[in-house]
């Protein structure tokens, strides 16, 4: 029988989640499912050269995605990337964003 | 019954006992999912799957998450052309599922499903195990449809290489593009709609120009393409009229690159009813695709070749329980791309979520962006934002989204390129990281 390889996060880890035996209570909110898009191409591990995420003004994210969506701000892509989303969503991102810690 | 099914399965593992039993122990011995969190199996590592079984944990770190993936590497399609084109090696297209075990808490198990069971929430890999799932994720990929054209079968693939999985595929295509003399001809078959990658094959020969000008400037380029325009095509075509001359013939459906049968013997292509013929010395023919074979086999194209899904959430809507992302999809106006797949995973993984969370699922906004090279410094893009829309299909956002400008200064080509690089960091990160 071909044998599978298995890549675990280790025993003390399994003890550990099984210990604490959390209730599958998580929630995805809206403003989290919308930023996770970002993770794309702005990684939350600032690898890459697009600018980082993590912990970016909540105010600047709302006027900067304005500027790129009214043209006030040149871009290569974010002038069509940032039309795409309601002044709402733009808020709930910015929201969102901002609680973001390294 | 499950109890063999289960111990063969500890067998098979042999290692992580403890891992084991907390990713397995719940759905397997019949204790409810709440005292240990659910279990989801996620099959297949790439950029679907990986991306949704990171974010399971990322949303829900209680979630027991098996991923299911029989390669220990995974070769990028993106940036494939690029080590066509001879400026990226095998080694930086390259990832592996070291921190998505480590830093993510998901048990990776390198193995291949051979069977998956709807109603019993189970299934089978070839390495012998059986696993129970209270959900599933599938992104399996592609697979080809050889028996499309006449001439050609899936075994000649190493002499004619498609290269549209990377790995072996992309060595042999760079291997055969390195040996062809100065002045012969590179002829690639490009599939019609829907498949993998729209601009995918006019990168490709980009790429593939890039590298005959600096090495066998006398050789040319022939896409003999099943449609009649193409992804980016003004940009394309301007960039290589810019910088390759006319080494680049494109022949669309219409005149004869519609390819009927393929002289696979000759690496002859035959077209119009046999009045266009086209010998390469390098030929490269890529196939019409449906979804990967364990997504077939599961019925979950119904009768056609990809899988039909709630475009809110990405679950099946033939086998409930079972969510289809990335190229086996159809996802509306999203193209199938890694860019997609990779966003359709962190849809897919939310709705999972909060379905367990007994909450309603969420209305997507999501994004998709393809960078292409047409040289190592001029690059353009498309992109788009999508919403659900009231017929329950994803369609792009109006008045966002588009290609890059026509007219741009090579600065912001230039610019473009070094966001091209940069996009492959981020998304390769988001996924693997
Ligand atoms: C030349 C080329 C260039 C491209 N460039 C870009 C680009 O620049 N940008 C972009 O966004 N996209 C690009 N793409 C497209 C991108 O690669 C795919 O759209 C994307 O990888 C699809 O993701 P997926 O998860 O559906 O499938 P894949 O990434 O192919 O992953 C499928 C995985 O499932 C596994 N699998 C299959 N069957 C089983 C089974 N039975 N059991 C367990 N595992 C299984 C496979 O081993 C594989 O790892 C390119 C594609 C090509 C060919």
């Amino acid at each position: 029988m071909k044998r599978s390889r298995v890549l675990g996060p280790g025993i003390a880890l399994a003890l550990a989640a099984m210990a604490l035996a959390p209730q599958a209570s998580a929630e995805v909110e809206r403003g989290e499912l919308l930023s996770a898009s970002c993770f794309t191409c702005h990684s939350i591990d600032a690898t890459g050269n697009m600018p980082g995420l993590v912990g970016y003004p909540r105010d600047l994210m709302v006027s900067q995605m304005q500027a790129f969506a009214d043209g006030s701000r040149p871009a290569t892509i974010m002038d069509r990337h940032s039309k795409g989303y309601s002044a709402a969503d733009i808020e709930l991102i910015a929201d969102y964003i901002a609680t973001l810690q390294q | 019954m499950t109890n063999i099914k289960r111990r063969n399965f500890l067998k098979a593992v042999g290692v992580g006992g403890a891992a084991t039993v907390a990713g397995f122990g719940c759905a397997a011995n019949g204790s409810s999912t709440a005292s240990r969190g659910a279990h989801v199996i996620v099959i297949g590592g790439g950029s679907g799957g990986a991306t949704a079984a990171k974010y399971l944990k990322r949303f829900s770190p209680d979630l027991q998450v098996t991923l299911i993936e029989p390669s220990a590497t995974y070769y990028t399609c993106y940036g494939s052309n690029w080590v066509l084109g001879g400026h990226a090696t095998m080694d930086e297209i390259a990832q592996t599922y070291d921190a998505l075990a480590s830093r993510h808490g998901v048990t990776v198990v390198q193995d291949s499903v051979t069977e998956v069971d709807p109603a019993k929430r189970a299934v089978m890999t070839a390495g012998g195990s059986t696993m129970n799932y209270d959900y599933l994720i599938m992104s399996p990929g592609i697979d080809f449809r050889y028996d499309a054209v006449p001439g050609i079968t899936a075994a000649d693939a190493e002499r004619i290489p498609h290269a549209w999985k990377a790995g072996d595929q992309t060595r042999i295509l760079r291997s055969q593009l390195e040996a062809m003399p100065d002045g012969g001809v590179f002829v690639m078959v490009a599939p019609g709609n829907p498949f993998r990658c729209p601009p995918g094959p006019y990168e490709r020969a980009s790429m593939v120009a890039h590298y005959f000008q600096q090495a066998k400037p006398r050789s040319k380029i022939i896409i003999l393409d099943n449609k009649e325009n193409f992804s980016k095509q003004g940009l394309f075509m301007a960039g290589w009229e810019q910088h390759y001359g006319d080494m680049i013939e494109w022949l669309p459906s219409s005149r004869g690159g519609q390819v009927e049968e393929i002289d696979a013997a000759n690496l002859t292509t035959i077209s119009d009813s046999g009045l266009t013929t086209v010998k390469a010395d390098v030929l490269n023919y890529i196939p019409p695709q449906q979804a990967g074979k364990i997504a077939m086999q599961t019925g979950l194209t119904g009768d056609g070749f990809w899988c039909p899904v709630n475009q809110q959430t990405f679950e099946s809507t033939i086998h409930p329980g079972i969510y289809v992302i990335g190229d086996s999809s159809v996802a509306g106006a999203m193209p199938k791309s890694g860019h997609s797949a990779n966003n359709q995973g962190k849809i897919a993984a939310a709705a999972i979520v909060n379905a367990l969370a007994g909450k309603d699922p969420l209305s997507p906004s999501t994004a998709n962006t393809c960078y292409s090279l047409i040289t190592p410094d001029h690059a353009i893009s498309v992109a788009a934002v999508y919403a659900l829309k009231d017929d329950g299909t994803l369609g792009g956002v109006e008045g966002a989204g588009g290609v890059s400008p026509a007219d741009a200064p090579a600065s912001v080509r230039q610019m473009e390129a070094i966001y091209t690089k940069g996009w492959y960091t981020g998304i390769t990160a988001d996924i693997w990281g």
